[in-house]
């Protein structure tokens, strides 16, 4: 394999990341700026994010949207887990291809039509649109990704684990609870982190659903940015930025350690063997 | 097993008056058309270490799930201690048993490993930390108590599947290849340390295996299974000196399976014609066969002597040259070829040093037996 830093290389790095990340830099930059037109340069300041923490209806879409994420997220992980549970374990029942065909549909189903159909369905039934049908709404698509990624850790797990809890006298809902659940923890925890943040940057199926009472942010942002962009949604989309960034390095930080002290510990653990032979 | 001759034989099989702990009573399984389990009936006894032996897909493992709870049977009746356990779920079985890839949760130590089951015992709470301490101590694992599995070795994980599987005292233990992942040397240490917690606590053990050899030194009795089918259900001397068949004399250790027809019969000592231009070959067999009876003799290669001359004191002596030498350190077997291309494996303690042994390659030979040394089968 060719290991040399060629200047090849070096271009197709650069325009591979400045494609992805340029975007993004302006936007940092301009959050900075003290002048009040976005695209003039008048020097450093920190002076929207002091307008920003002013502004109350930024800071309350905020807590809507958190709200409606934390709680969609929660319902997601556990309905997802469900279903996953019993599509990988549910053993040969009838529709079982229909179910599992279903249950990934809306992954591919254009947000558009979910929301269309989800507002529909609550002005039939009555509802009244607010936080709780966001909630509903997002529940909803985002339960089909936590499936697929608790189902393809499920495929993986090592049956017999679940049959050595119920010979040692666990009632299968026992086994589930405490030898599965724990063992496919980090696949749950991935799936609510993956629902977390897709009902935080959803915009179109939360504004067919949502009613005058709730506000998310990324319908506030997009309704302001029609009036014309202002440098607080610049300072706003920084902090954004800056949250998920830190966010990501941790996780994959914690991770990565914990992984290399696991194979650390197993090879310690294998050499035992070897040298009592 | 291995009995002292001071002590009275432990054969409980062999009393009618004993009770069997475990009894399949006609027991049919069957997978969609696949028949896995056909028709068995089978008695094991308290106490008893019993292998299931045979080639993979013959049922063994489907019996041991059966016995655990895993898998229902489509026919029949499995009791134990004289009651029928087909309905009884897994959980609810005084039986436990110990997977093939230990099956140890990640997530818990290996004290809790072993608590685990208790926890869900009626054991009082107060009592479980001196079970746990005293199933470590069974399997020297004390300093290892709150390790996680990952952090231990292959040998002491398998050691931990087992106290666990025992924790609980069951009326019966499983054991599904449970050395199956370790190295020859760990396996052939772990085998012995499995008789002697076997006898220690006087579990009913019941082994699958598909290696004869453990299954030879650890049980009480072997039974050799074929197509869902128990073929012979015997102790390890009785299944390798006396095979009831073909398959099994064939399965458990190495033989020479000579094809031939009983000509005259005489009491039990026949005589068998097997090839054009050879002499018959006399051997002792069941009584009442009659002449004509196309069979196997069977004879294990250590019991065939070799010799440059033709031995006087032996009333079978077949004449051949060597194809092939298997030096094995402590024993040698010779392949030698007979006049009509037969190949008879004649195996020989090497207890000279090599220099010593004065046949090779090519030279003409002169294999041996007695009368009695080999088996006439009929299937």
């Amino acid at each position: 394999m060719n290991r040399k830093f060629t200047l090849f290389n070096a271009t197709s790095l650069t325009l591979g990341f400045a494609f992805l990340y340029l975007p993004m830099l302006i936007l940092i930059i301009y959050s900075f700026n003290a002048s009040k037109l976005v695209t003039v340069w008048a020097g450093f300041s920190t002076r929207w994010y002091g307008e920003l923490l002013q502004n109350d209806a930024f800071l309350d879409a905020a807590w809507v949207t958190i709200k409606v994420a934390a709680m969609s997220s929660t319902l997601a992980a556990i309905l997802g887990t469900m279903a996953a549970y019993v599509l990988v374990r549910g053993g040969r029942f009838m529709g079982r291809t229909l179910f599992s065909g279903m249950i990934y549909a809306p992954l591919v189903m254009p947000e558009v039509i979910t929301g269309l159909s989800l507002l529909l369905l609550f002005i039939s039934i009555g509802l009244d649109r607010g936080i709780f049908t966001i909630v509903l709404a997002h529940t909803t698509f985002s339960m089909c990704f936590v499936s697929v990624v608790v189902s393809s850790r499920l495929v993986t797990f090592d049956k017999s684990l679940e049959e050595a809890a119920l010979d040692l006298g666990c009632s299968p809902l026992d086994a589930f609870v405490s030898v599965t659940l724990p063992i496919i923890a980090p696949a749950v925890i991935s799936g609510w982190l993956l629902a977390f943040t897709l009902s935080l940057d959803d915009l179109v199926i939360a504004s067919f659903t949502t009613g005058p009472s709730a506000t998310t942010l990324p319908m506030k942002i997009f309704s302001s940015v029609r009036l014309g962009v202002s440098p607080e949604i610049n300072a706003l989309s920084t902090i954004m930025i800056s949250i998920v960034t830190v966010g990501v390095i941790t996780a994959s930080l914690i991770s990565k350690r914990s992984i290399a002290r696991k194979q650390g510990e197993e090879r310690t653990a294998a050499t035992v063997d070897a040298s009592a032979a | 097993m291995a009995q002292p001759g001071n002590k009275p034989v432990f054969a409980p099989w062999n009393d009618p008056h004993q009770k069997p702990l475990i009894q399949f009573k006609n027991v049919t399984k069957r997978f969609g058309d696949f028949v896995a389990i056909d028709d068995l009936t089978l008695d094991i006894y308290a106490k008893e270490f019993f292998a299931l032996l045979g080639p993979s897909g013959c049922g063994k493992t489907t019996l041991m799930r059966m016995l655990a709870g895993f898998e229902n049977v489509t026919r029949g009746e499995i009791l134990l201690d004289g009651q029928d356990i087909a309905r009884v779920p897994p959980n609810k079985r005084a039986v436990n048993m110990m997977f093939q890839s230990y099956a140890l949760f990640p997530h818990l130590s290996v004290a809790n490993n072993i608590a685990f089951g208790l926890k869900r015992s009626s054991m009082p709470k107060e009592k479980i930390p001196a079970r746990v301490e005293e199933m470590l101590r069974l399997v020297h694992l004390e300093q290892f108590a709150n390790r996680k599995p990952h952090q231990i070795s292959g040998g002491q994980r398998q050691r931990v599947a087992l106290a666990r599987s025992l924790a609980k005292a069951p009326k019966l233990l499983l054991l599904d290849e449970p050395l199956g992942a370790l190295d020859k040397k760990l396996r052939q240490d772990t085998q012995f340390e499995l008789m002697d917690i076997q006898e220690k606590t006087g579990t009913t053990f019941v082994i699958v295996t598909h290696d004869q050899e453990e299954a030879m030194t650890v049980a009480s009795r072997v039974a050799v299974m074929d197509n869902g089918r128990m073929i012979q259900v015997d102790t390890p001397d009785r299944i390798y000196e006396t095979p009831n068949s073909v398959y099994v004399a064939d399965f458990i250790g190495d033989v020479n399976l000579i094809k031939g027809r009983i000509e005259s019969s005489g009491g039990d000592n026949y005589t068998i014609q097997w090839a054009e231009g050879q002499a018959p070959i006399t051997a002792a067999g069941p009584q009442g066969l009659t002449s004509g009876t196309s069979c196997h003799f069977a004879i294990r290669p250590e019991k065939v002597a070799i010799s440059a001359e033709k031995p006087t004191d032996r009333s079978n002596a077949l004449q051949g040259k060597i194809l092939d030498i298997a030096y094995l350190g402590n024993v040698s077997t010779y392949h030698v070829e007979l006049a009509n291309g037969q190949i008879i494996k004649a195996q020989v303690a090497n207890n000279r040093r090599i220099s010593r042994r004065d046949m090779t390659w090519d030279d003409n030979v002169w294999v041996s037996f007695t009368d009695t040394a080999g088996l006439v089968l009929l299937k």
